[in-house]
């Protein structure tokens, strides 16, 4: 058995590879669903109705997509210049934080001004918590995948810090929790009376933009060079580091704008429990999408649907609701063998 | 209990080593010679590509082949079939009267087949000692009996001339040296067949005769050698009988006694080709001049050492020299990768500052690089994003941050156009071309804004006669047009067809220039030697 290197396949293939790693994941977690003694087709029936299944269904999904499309398009722009930022999930909760310095009375502005200046805070302040990976591996070879993962810890055991100390709520009963953000520093809602708010929308024009920009500019263009052969892109005159850096500002400032939109649109304030883990979801999410960002969209919709609807599942078939992080996980796995199969075919001898 | 049946298989003595092994018979004491290794109709192709057709042929005991083929023609692919790194297509192998397993180096090694390569495979942190031994003990012997692999490695040395210290880092030795354990790597895994890749590439004339002095000691141990080479004069200094490979198929067979250079450089070639007409051409002003220029000293790599050199118009000086003795770190200078540490970069004149690759493409400066896969090309982006890749920033391909999409499609189609490459469409990625088209794609993407300065690093490396030629008459364009070109080349050869000036490079020195014809190959072997070298 061998692999053989293979032409680029045509975009109709390459969109059927996504979905046989999602068929695949489906038939290996039907095993486990087997063992904890449902039918899996019941169980696949009722995710699905709990994701899609009805108007509050639908609604649910798309705003447990909407942090994981913004940390989805962090992951992609970074690992298509092949800086692996692990650190998503920590860029989000310092979007959060300034989120809640800024948007709790500090700046006492109309909307129109005020979450603006909260989104560029965020975004800035994420792709500084990023710039510093990368520095140290344009200028002294750290490899980021060992600091961004650790900085996810660091940066949690800081909120914590904040939480019980300066941002600490004073009327929250003594619970780790900061204050509501102020009226005119929170996303109206896109429809009345319901959870999904305007940081859907946020995210896919962002999605479009990121679109653009690895298409169309020469950021993206020098991006995809560094990426695919960073000793040949820099012969031809490119510069290698810089480009890393400017890739580090844009992921990071993304990841952070995930957090802006889940304490501003959301939650209403910081908690210890913002994200269920978006930051490490957003890889599995570029992955599926092989870091398009149009894909990205669709795959974050995947993924959170599989969450919602297994929140849901469990509650009527008594299957716990942690098949929808294994489903998560082997659909990365299989994902990243079929990405394989995109440039290798397989010979047996 | 512990290591005694393991030490017995470390260390036997030397005798049973060399001894006859299974499909040999000793009649009269003499070893009587069936084939030791017998290829029999090996095809392989890659893709439309016939890299090797039925090529059958065998080899006997004590036996020295020479396989003698220009770049590409297929020599390497049929040593990495036998060896077992490929399958072959069609046909078989035969070690000892027995059939090798295709695709399986383990039996090709245990059949006493041993390959030294033309890149060393050799861990450099480790002992010369540990390299040898590596992988000849099972995964449970926990301790490694040095003692008597250390014996064995002595005694092996010492009989075949291969002066080496078992205890020495491999990081600390030279090329030679490095050799020399590639081959003891081979003799100590009992190997009966030797199989070298381009040995010489690398070797100094003195270390080329001490290896030829251990080959000779070898063959009178009864062990077969196949010697790759596309160099005549060491072919047939060195090999009973030689075989020339003409892309992918066998052209010719000679015994070496019974021919001469001429004959196998035509059956090499296949005709006789003239070389190409160089017109005398008037030297124009100074282009580009290094000024007691150092780099950066980095581990092994030679470093420069305020080295000083005049690249005139209308000129091509060729830089000759063994491989390793500072073409990279001049290559890379010139091509803007690595900036001096000290001295002085002038351009037309004036001092550059910054050095870098973006300023000395702006300051004219062409490059073809020495290794178009992992340097010249981006093998996973289009032929379009290839050939921009060096002025994307440029109103033409640019504006305000957005590429013209158009425009650079339009540019490549024009190289395609300009310099005959064969490619499927502007949007094929430049990993599916074959070594010539994406050397042709490189020379139009360097020569197409019309330089002053030509740095072409190995520009012929690799291919067929036809692309070879190509390449030169483009050189050879640019001269006339008045560019200033630095020819870095192993092939002493191409250096003498092509050169106006020839300079030898040794450890990291220049030597003076010569004219055309000044001096002769063997006084160049002697500065490529490092004798005789003064300041330029």
């Amino acid at each position: 058995m061998r692999l053989e290197p293979k032409p680029a396949p045509s975009l109709a293939i390459t969109l059927l590879y996504p979905i046989a790693a999602i068929i695949l994941t489906l038939l290996i977690t039907s095993l486990l669903v087997l063992a904890a003694g449902a039918s899996p087709f019941s169980v696949f029936y009722l995710v699905w109705r709990g994701a899609a299944g009805s108007q509050f269904a639908l609604l649910e999904t798309l705003t447990r997509a909407t942090p994981l499309i913004f940390t989805g398009l962090a992951v992609a722009i970074a690992f298509r210049a092949k800086l692996w930022n692990i650190g998503a999930e920590a860029q989000l909760y310092i979007g959060g934080v300034v989120t809640v310095v800024l948007g709790t009375g500090l700046l006492p502005l109309p909307s129109f001004l005020l979450i603006p200046i909260i989104m560029i805070a965020a975004m800035a302040a994420g792709a500084l918590l990023l710039l510093g990976p990368a520095v140290l591996k344009t200028h002294f070879g750290v490899d980021e995948v060992v600091t961004t993962l650790l900085l996810n810890f660091i940066v949690l055991l800081f909120v914590s810090m904040l939480l019980e100390g300066p941002l600490k709520d004073p009327m929250g009963l003594g619970w780790p929790q900061s204050s509501k953000v102020i009226a005119e520093a929170q996303l109206p809602r896109i429809i009345q009376g319901k959870r999904l708010h305007y940081g859907f929308v946020m995210a896919i024009v962002s999605a479009i933009i990121v679109w653009v920009v690895m298409k169309k500019t020469v950021l993206g263009y020098e991006m995809r060079a560094v990426g695919h052969n960073p000793q040949a892109a820099a012969f031809a005159g490119i510069p290698v580091n810089r480009v890393l850096m400017k890739t580090a500002l844009l992921s990071g400032g993304l990841a952070a704008l995930a957090g802006f939109c889940e304490v501003s649109g959301l939650k209403g304030n910081l908690t210890l429990d913002l994200s269920p883990g978006y930051g490490y979801s957003g890889i599995v999410v570029a992955m599926l999408a092989m870091l398009n960002p149009i894909g990205v969209v669709a795959s974050a919709i995947f993924v959170a649907g599989i969450f919602v609807g297994a929140d849901a599942m469990s509650r009527s078939a008594g299957v716990p609701s942690y098949i929808a992080d294994v489903m998560v996980a082997t659909s990365l796995l299989t994902m990243v063998v079929a990405i394989l199969f995109t440039r290798f075919r397989l010979r047996w001898k | 209990m512990r290591g005694s049946a393991n030490s017995d298989r470390l260390a036997p003595p030397l005798a049973l080593t060399l001894s006859p092994r299974r499909g040999e018979e000793v009649v009269n004491g003499f070893a009587m010679s069936p084939p030791v290794l017998r290829l029999s109709g090996i095809t392989k192709r890659f893709g439309p590509l016939v890299a090797n057709d039925a090529i059958s042929f065998d080899l006997a005991r004590g036996e020295v082949i020479a396989l003698l083929g220009e770049n590409g023609a297929g020599k390497t692919t049929l040593m990495n079939i036998l060896f077992g790194h490929y399958v072959a297509d069609a046909g078989a192998v035969e070690a000892f009267g027995k059939l090798l397993p295709p695709g399986d180096p383990r039996a090709a090694l245990d059949a006493g087949i041993g390959m030294v390569h033309q890149h060393f495979t050799l861990a450099d942190n480790m002992t010369v000692l540990e390299n040898i031994a590596l992988g000849t003990q099972g995964l449970w012997n926990w301790k490694l009996d040095r003692l008597g692999a250390r014996e064995r490695i002595e005694k092996m040395s010492f009989e075949f001339g291969l002066a080496v210290d078992p205890a020495a880092p491999v990081g600390s030795l030279s090329v030679g040296e490095r050799q020399r354990v590639e081959i003891l790597k081979a003799l100590y895994r009992d190997a009966r067949v030797l199989i070298l890749d381009e040995p010489t590439a690398v070797l100094t004339p003195a270390e080329t005769d001490a290896l030829f002095a251990t080959l000779k000691l070898l063959v009178g141990q009864g062990l077969s050698i196949i010697f790759i080479s596309h160099k005549l004069n060491e072919v047939m200094a060195v090999s009973d009988r030689v075989l020339v490979l003409r892309s992918g198929r066998l052209a010719g067979e000679r015994v070496t006694a019974d021919t001469n250079r001429g004959e196998l450089a035509v059956l090499m070639v296949g005709q006789e080709v003239a070389p190409p007409p160089v017109p005398p051409s008037e030297p124009g002003p100074l282009q580009l001049v290094l000024n007691a220029v150092s780099t950066e000293k980095r581990g092994s790599a030679v470093s420069l050492d305020r080295i000083s050199l005049s690249l005139r118009g209308g000129e091509i000086t060729g830089l000759a020299g063994v491989s390793g003795n500072g073409q990279a770190a001049l290559a890379a200078l010139i091509a803007g990768i690595e900036a001096p540490t000290s001295g002085e970069i002038i351009v037309r004149g004036s001092a550059a500052r910054d050095w870098s690759p973006r300023s000395a493409l702006s300051a004219g400066v062409a490059r073809i690089p020495e290794d178009r896969h992992a340097v010249g090309t981006i093998g996973d982006m289009s032929v379009t994003e290839n050939v921009i890749a060096e002025r994307y920033l440029t109103p033409r391909f640019s504006r305000g941050g957005f590429l013209d999409w158009k425009a650079s499609r339009a540019f490549a189609q024009q190289i395609i156009a300009d310099y005959d490459v064969k490619c499927p469409s502007p949007e094929a990625r430049i990993r599916l071309l074959s070594g010539g088209n994406m050397q042709k794609l490189i020379l139009g993407r360097a020569l197409d804004p019309d330089p002053s300065v030509i740095l072409a690093n190995q520009p012929t490396r690799g291919l067929d006669v036809g692309a070879v030629g190509y390449v030169h008459r483009k050189l050879l364009e640019a001269r006339a047009r008045g560019a200033a070109i630095l020819l870095i080349s192993e092939d002493l050869e191409e250096i003498l067809v092509l050169s106006d000036r020839i300079i030898v490079v040794s450890k990291g020195h220049l030597s003076a220039s010569s004219a055309r014809g000044e001096r002769t190959v063997a006084q160049l072997g002697e500065l490529m030697a490092g004798h005789g070298m003064e300041a330029a």
